[in-house]
């Protein structure tokens, strides 16, 4: 058998995918780029599900993630459906711009 | 095997989130993250995750990032202008990133000898295909989640029709 890899580096790697997935989320500015970092962590999340089910042998953790696969496409259609509503009424995709319930 | 699937896969997800961080333009942050989803596919492959891997290609890379696309091209969405609008997220935000790495990657190390370590192709307790286990219990055990899904799905493209139709 070749070399191993220990669980934990897909776990670490995980946690480097969601990190970054959050400091995106903060940062971008346009509505899109923020729906795909949401995204980026929802795959990171995942990543850390199916290492646990190879940990355990079992597939319980590959059906969850199958379950949010499915909610994460849902999300995505209506979420791209919103961006596209804002979009309409707003002419811009800068989100400092969209604040409503602001003042 | 194994360690250079991880280490070539798993190298080229960080890089590419790095540059969908980095990137200003949304077209190419949404093809940097497609890069991403393709490689977590290769290591959901290389854990035993056969249907995922397929799944994660189809579903993920395949439908919503050309999803994404789509809106992007729809809405001829430029380049993202740094606005100053909130200055909190600015000063939060890589280390509030950084602060939750070192968390978890703190958790994840003190456990590691818990954890063990992988194998290519991951072998299940008495089980002969990945496929067929997986299956089997999706549509005996959780049959019902697995109905109410389709009902979330309905549900949700109603929503994005209404939402997205054109005010009369």
């Amino acid at each position: 058998m070749s070399a191993q890899v220990p669980i934990a580096a897909y776990l670490i790697l995980a946690a480097v995918l969601f990190s970054i997935g959050v400091a995106a989320f903060l940062i971008k500015r346009n509505l899109i780029s923020i729906f795909m970092s949401i995204e980026l962590m929802l795959n990171a999340v995942n990543l850390t599900l199916v290492a646990f089910a190879h940990m355990w042998h079992q597939v319980s953790g590959q059906i969850f993630v199958f379950f949010v696969m499915v909610v994460a496409a849902a999300e995505a259609a209506v979420g791209l459906a919103i961006i596209i509503a804002i979009f309409r009424t707003r002419e811009t995709l800068n989100v400092d711009s969209v604040d409503l319930m602001k003042s | 095997m194994q360690l250079a699937l991880f280490m070539i896969f798993g190298g080229l997800a960080v890089l590419a989130a790095l540059n969908l961080l980095l990137q200003r333009h949304p077209i190419n942050s949404a093809l940097s993250l497609v890069v991403v989803m393709m490689s977590l596919a290769v290591l959901y492959w290389s854990l035993g995750a056969e249907f995922l891997a397929a799944a994660q290609v189809i579903v993920y890379s395949g439908a919503i990032m050309v999803f994404f696309v789509f809106v992007i091209m729809l809405l001829n969405a430029g380049e993202e202008e740094r606005t100053t609008g909130s200055r909190a997220a600015y000063i939060v935000g890589f280390p509030g990133a950084a602060a939750i790495f070192c968390l978890l990657s703190f958790v994840f190390l003190s456990e590691r000898n818990a954890f063990g370590s992988s194998n290519v192709g991951g072998y299940l307790n008495h089980v002969t295909s990945n496929i067929s286990e997986v299956s089997s219990l999706l549509f005996t055990k959780l049959l019902l989640p697995f109905e109410v899904t389709s009902v979330l799905i309905l549900v949700a493209i109603l929503g994005a029709v209404v939402l997205a139709r054109k005010e009369q």
